[in-house]
């Protein structure tokens, strides 16, 4: 429990506890859910409830991990997604940033884009998944073009939002000192909207981890989602945990990407004290 | 004129030509501004006093040239404005500064844009920040800073830029009785170096007699001119002093008539 001086000071956020701490708190947090988790798997066995291959315990399945770890199977499944990820994912990006950027600033663009989108975003991915094997084939690119697609209304919808409400308080100070256009939107627009902006794109990246497994249940021959997939229908349980285990660390490492960029770039907002 | 020195050295002059302002509300238009004619000399600090909602801030929004004047015009030096542009600096109540840049870096801003080269731009926000006395925090971002020191900074990245002309919105508003007191001290200081044509808007009697070589007290909505005064004070200016006090009573008693009819 915080003290009501503690709530004071740090507010709902709380004092930053000692690092070490902070690691141990975390840690012990993992290895009681490992332990409720081997619990009830061998509550299952002891007690005889029901087919003890539905719920495999956690070493059974980090064994089966680390067994298809080191037959070198997993490499290329984990290649697979995260290229099939990053591809969909930079291109969704780059479109939502080139879009919604000028979307943003000019009110004519703006017009032009909106209605489509609003149109568009409404209708879940998932549905147009099969429009894409439609039209592109049932190979990579439906994949790539799936995620694009997820990942693009965030990204677009924050970006325009972050451009759209700059303080226009300091634009006024930027064209009093001599900004105009490219440099106004340059040095005062793109740093003001940065923070919003990279809210967008962490919800991208955690959308796209989301959705590959989804475009690898059908027809793909490798990826983590085709893992499960195939664990599903030989009723390995242990691989299809182990395949989400490994999604989990991998949207866990992407994230962990976009919070190291924030930080780099976002310094100015809680600066290090000194 | 009381500016000694090299009078308006550094400064432009502005004409306030029948400036009207309305502001369309639910297709009705309210006037804010109704046939206000200034002139502002070069090297003159001139302060802008009146009731809230006089429509002192939207005179100065005007000749910053965030916002065109519904009839009437603006010169600077002759030359009719258009937009805002970088001979006018202004600084601001909500002090403005860019959040993403150090002190440095905010002071910078404007002499970057206009391509000084590197070596004079260190030169030039060394000189600004020691002016404000800031020069140990130039590393600093704005959100270290407390108020005061954010509104040093504001003011040296206006004067940083060599404008002829500082437009200030009640820059000193939102500070604390004392803080307020020592800026006042430091910008009629800095404005006996700078020699800048200053337009000062504030709802301050006392900053207006501390600061201003005239006053300009503005009717309540919709503003005009209501009287002009002419501050014949030495430089350093002592508020204790007599003359002092007899400045503030007159102007008290015609500000307040204005108050009066709002209260109304």
């Amino acid at each position: 429990m915080s003290t009501v001086t503690d709530l004071v000071q740090w507010g709902l956020r709380g004092a930053p506890l000692p690092r070490r701490r902070a690691l141990g708190l975390r840690l012990g947090a993992v290895l009681a859910f490992l332990g409720l988790w081997s619990l009830a798997s061998g509550l299952v066995v002891l007690l005889g409830l029901f087919n003890p291959i539905f719920l495999a315990g956690p070493w059974r399945v980090l064994g089966k991990v680390a067994e298809l770890a080191v037959n070198g199977q997993l490499w290329g499944h984990v290649a697979a997604t995260l290229e099939r990820v990053a591809v969909g994912f930079a291109t969704g990006a780059v479109l939502a940033l080139g879009l919604g950027l000028p979307a943003g600033h000019f009110r004519l663009v703006r017009n032009l884009l909106e209605p489509i989108v609003e149109i568009l975003r409404p209708v879940p991915p998932l549905a147009m998944l099969p429009l894409f094997i439609v039209w592109v084939g049932i190979g990579e690119t439906s994949k790539i073009a799936f995620i694009t697609y997820a990942t693009f209304f965030p990204m677009f919808l924050t970006t325009v939002h972050a451009v759209q409400h700059v303080d226009p308080l300091l634009l006024r100070a930027a064209t009093s000192l001599g900004a105009r256009r490219a440099r106004l939107f340059c040095r005062v627009v793109l740093p003001a909207a940065l923070p919003e902006i990279l809210t967008g794109i962490r919800l991208g990246v955690a959308l796209s981890f989301f959705v590959i497994v989804i475009s690898e249940f059908i027809g793909a021959e490798e990826g983590l989602g085709y893992l499960i997939n195939d664990g599903r229908n030989f009723f390995l349980v242990e691989q299809m945990l182990g395949a989400a285990i490994v999604l989990g660390f991998l949207g866990y490492g992407g994230n962990g990407l976009v919070v190291l960029l924030e930080r780099r770039w976002l310094r100015w907002e809680r600066p290090p004290t000194s | 004129m009381t500016m000694a020195g090299p009078g308006g050295a550094g400064g432009a002059r502005v004409q306030i030509e029948g400036v009207h302002k309305a502001f369309g509300v639910d297709g009705r238009s309210t006037p804010a501004l109704i046939d206000v004619s200034l002139e502002v000399q070069a090297g003159e600090l001139l302060c802008l006093l009146g009731p809230s909602g006089c429509g002192k801030s939207t005179l100065l929004n005007i000749v910053a040239g965030f916002i065109p004047p519904t009839r009437g015009r603006v010169r600077v030096d002759g030359a009719p404005i258009a937009g805002p542009g970088p001979e006018r600096g202004v600084v601001f109540q909500e002090y403005a500064l860019f959040p993403w840049l150090t002190v440095a870096q905010n002071v910078e801003f404007g002499p970057r844009l206009m391509g000084v080269p590197a070596a004079r731009r260190r030169e030039v926000v060394a000189r600004y920040l020691d002016m404000v006395g800031l020069g140990e925090h130039a590393t600093k971002f704005p959100v270290q800073l407390s108020g005061g020191m954010k509104q040093r900074v504001a003011i040296a990245r206006a004067l940083a830029n060599n404008p002829s002309i500082v437009l200030m919105d009640e820059p000193f508003g939102a500070l604390d009785a004392q803080t307020r007191e020592v800026m006042q001290e430091e910008l009629s200081r800095i404005q006996r170096v700078e020699h800048k044509t200053i337009v000062f808007v504030t709802h301050s009697i006392r900053e207006a007699v501390y600061l201003a070589d005239r006053i300009v007290v503005m009717t309540s909505s919709p503003g005009r001119v209501k009287d002009v005064f002419t501050i014949k004070l030495p430089e350093a200016r002592d508020r204790f002093a007599a003359e002092f006090t007899r400045y503030e009573s007159e102007i008290t008693r015609v500000v307040k008539e204005e108050v009066a009819k709002v209260r109304e």
